[in-house]
This record gives C-alpha cells, sequence and structure tokens, in this order.
C-alpha cells in the first residue's frame, strides 16, 4: 500500500487545526464546518470543538472499571465439579492451572488479556488524563500512541469471559464433570465495559493542543 | 494568524488531532494519512464499495449458518454434550449472570448482524449508482459506531482457549458453525479494511431521491 500525502493547510510555522483557523472539524466524517455549525451538513454528527467534559467522563467511567475489578479477581471466574472434587478458579488460579498443566502459551494468553492489558489500561489512561489535565506539551506523539493502542487493545480482555461462556457451554456431563460460570465473569464484563467507554470518552485532539494559546 | 483557506469542501480534519489537510482525491492503491498523528484519513481502493457490500453479504449469510448449526461436541465417558453460539450465550443465564447473557449475545452476534445490516442498506443504492436511501447516514453512522463494541472475533480466540482447556478432558468435535463463524471474521476484518470513511461519507451525502 502506498502512502500518498495530502498537502497540509500549514503555514509556515506548520501544521494547523481546524480549532485555530476558526473551524469546527466533524469527528465522524472530517468534514470542516464555519465554528457556529451545530450539526454537520454531510453526515448530520454533532459537530463539537473539543469535548471539555471528556476528562470528567473518562475519570468516571474508569473509576467504575477499577472499582468492578476488584471482585472480577477475588471472587471465583469458574465453578468445576467433577466425580471427585468440587473446585472454584479465579483469574490467577486459573493461569497458575494452566501452568502446571504445560500449557505455558495459553496461560501467557490469560494472563496478558486478563491481568495485563485490564492493568495497563488503568494506567495509561490514568497518566493519559493527568498529563492533558497538566497541559503537558512533551511526548505528544508517544501519548496519542498510547491512546491508540488503549482503544484497540482494551476490547480484548474480554477474552476471558468468551472462555467462560464456551466453557459452561461445553463441559456439562453431568455426573462427570460440570462447569458454570461464577460471578467474577459478571464483573470482569463490566470493568472492560467500564474502561472502554472510559477510553472513548477521551477526546484525543485535547493531547494536541496542550502548548496552543487557544483555550 | 491570518491564513487563507480553500473552500471548507476542499478540507479534510483528523478526527483524533484536528489538523487540517487538503482532501485531494487519491490515485487508486494508496492511502493518506494524518501529517501529525498517523492516523488513515483516507484510502482507496478500486471498486471498494461493491467489494464491501459483496464482502458484508457474505458474512451476513455465513453468520446465520455460524449461529444455526453445532458448534462444538464434547464426548467423554460416554455422554455427549452439543453445543452451538447460542448455548454459549445461555451459558450465563442463570441468577445474577442473565444480563451478561445478553451482553455476550449483542457483542458477539447481535451487534455483528446490525453492523452487517447497516453496511449493506447504507451501501446498496451507491453501489448500484442509485441515490442514497432515507437514513443511509443514520445506518452508515451506527455501523462506524459500533465497530468497537463487535467482538466477533475475541470470541473466536477464546474459543480457541477453551478447547485448549478442555482438550485434556475429553474428546472435542469442532462442527460446521466454528468454521463458519471463524470465516465471519476473517471476512469482516478484510472488509473494515476497505472502508474509507471519508469517501463513503461523501457518496451519502449525495441528497435522497
Amino acid at each position: 500500500m502506498q502512502v500518498f500525502d495530502l498537502g497540509s493547510t500549514g503555514t509556515t510555522s506548520g501544521l494547523i487545526t481546524a480549532r485555530e483557523a476558526g473551524l469546527v472539524a466533524c469527528q465522524r466524517c472530517g468534514q470542516v464546518h464555519r465554528q457556529d455549525v451545530r450539526l454537520c451538513t454531510r453526515c448530520d454528527g454533532a459537530l463539537i470543538s473539543r469535548d471539555t467534559d471528556s476528562l470528567q467522563k473518562v475519570w468516571a467511567w474508569l473509576i467504575a472499571g477499577m472499582i468492578a475489578f476488584i471482585p472480577a479477581n477475588i471472587y471465583p471466574m469458574l465453578l468445576t465439579s467433577t466425580l471427585v472434587e468440587r473446585s472454584e478458579s479465579t483469574i490467577v488460579s486459573g493461569v497458575i492451572e494452566l501452568i502446571h498443566h504445560g500449557s505455558i502459551g495459553i496461560a501467557v494468553i490469560v494472563f496478558v488479556a486478563s491481568i495485563m492489558i485490564p492493568m495497563g489500561k488503568f494506567m495509561a489512561i490514568i497518566y493519559l488524563a493527568i498529563s492533558v489535565q497538566r497541559k503537558s506539551g512533551t511526548n505528544r506523539h508517544q501519548r496519542h500512541k498510547a491512546y491508540e493502542i488503549v482503544e484497540f487493545i482494551g476490547r480484548w480482555s474480554m477474552i476471558d469471559v468468551f472462555v467462560v461462556a464456551i466453557l459452561s457451554a461445553l463441559v456439562q456431563l453431568n455426573t462427570i464433570a460440570t462447569i458454570n460460570p461464577g460471578i467474577a465473569a459478571v464483573s470482569f464484563a463490566l470493568s472492560v465495559i467500564f474502561t472502554m467507554l472510559s477510553a472513548q470518552s477521551f477526546d484525543a485532539r485535547l493531547i494536541w493542543d496542550a502548548d496552543r494559546t487557544t483555550t | 494568524m491570518t491564513v487563507t483557506l480553500p473552500p471548507l469542501d476542499d478540507l479534510v480534519a483528523c478526527p483524533q488531532c484536528d489538523t487540517l489537510h487538503n482532501a485531494t482525491a487519491l490515485p487508486d492503491h494508496t492511502r493518506a494519512y494524518c501529517q501529525q498523528c498517523g492516523v488513515v484519513l483516507m484510502t482507496s481502493q478500486p471498486e471498494a464499495m461493491a467489494r464491501i457490500l459483496s464482502l458484508a453479504l457474505t458474512a451476513f449469510v455465513m453468520m446465520i449458518a455460524a449461529i444455526s448449526f453445532p458448534f462444538l461436541s464434547l464426548d467423554a465417558g460416554g455422554f455427549h454434550n452439543a453445543t452451538s453460539v447460542m448455548d454459549a450465550i445461555l451459558a450465563f443465564n442463570k441468577g445474577l449472570a442473565f444480563p451478561l447473557a445478553i451482553a455476550v449475545a449483542f457483542f458477539i452476534v447481535v451487534i455483528p448482524l446490525i453492523r452487517l445490516g447497516a453496511l449493506i442498506y447504507a451501501l446498496g443504492p451507491l453501489v448500484r449508482e442509485q441515490p442514497a436511501r432515507v437514513g443511509a447516514r443514520v445506518a452508515f453512522g451506527i455501523a462506524e459506531k459500533l465497530r468497537p463494541w463487535s467482538m466477533a472475533e475475541i470470541f473466536i480466540v477464546g474459543v480457541t482457549v477453551a478447547l485448549v482447556k478442555v482438550a485434556g478432558l475429553a474428546a472435542v468435535t469442532i462442527g460446521p458453525a466454528f468454521w463458519a463463524f471463524a470465516g465471519v471474521v476473517i471476512i469482516t476484518v478484510l472488509k473494515d479494511q476497505l472502508i474509507c470513511r471519508y469517501s463513503i461519507w461523501e457518496a451519502l451525502e449525495q441528497p435522497a431521491a
């Protein structure tokens, strides 16, 4: 795939944003309008130059997500009963079990998706929100990259919920072995949903605004 | 600062960082990135609309197959249990977990189907070079808005993990629906690669008849 260079509408000082040019851009379709226009003429999307409530929504969803993550790790994800025993496994004990089984690769997938990605996401969102609040002008490219990664990877935490769904549907062999979902599956799913909403509420344009005089 | 700007219709702003670019028509097989943050602004593929529409139709039909046929079945100690995608959703139907059953149903079946249906509705007339349908803009907006919530591909990876977990415990047979579902995932990825929001919105802008 070739890269085609769209000419930038920059001045000699470099690139300019729609806001600096006194315009407002539609985030759905890219069309630009005069600043007093409220609805995009191309796609009917709502126009908003900067979402000033963005950070408030980001923090609210993030805190909800972090709270839901606690019971997700304390309570059991899976309830397994076989002829000889009944056992409950949490996220972490499930990973340890997989390692004992010798399925290192799968253990890594589950560990990354259920522990590392959620934790990394919390930290990345906190970092992004704080840096925007402080109007930091440094590392803008890295921060934008971090935002894109959080947006892209967040959904993948849902893997564990689907694993529980499939296992509990599949392993229903009367007395020999049954697997049922534990309550942690619900709080884990909620945690993932809340963090996704938090990442989506973040207005990435704020990252690029920091050192600009326009407010 | 004073800048002389070209007409507004000849401009495109990056949805992520608001940087203005000139919207020029792209040659085929090219992609244009934002010069500030590197997001893809436009992509140009020959016959993109027709290809998106045909892929969406294929995925829609395969998704119907994926929910109708047996997905996986398990044999151990004389017991047999066949599972469809619906059973996987209903695994959470007990007590407090019930809302989760609804959420899972939406993530892996309903939202993918809504997205495909909306795309087919919005792009169908465009491919036949007819004016856009009433509500086509709303439909395409929904399809794009729901993109992160469509989790069919994550479900397939989850199934793979689950298979490894039970592989030691019992004999697992993979049913036709599993392959149909995997097909839906691959086709959806190919289709999303082709979507250029800018040009689709531009095409939808033609007033409805």
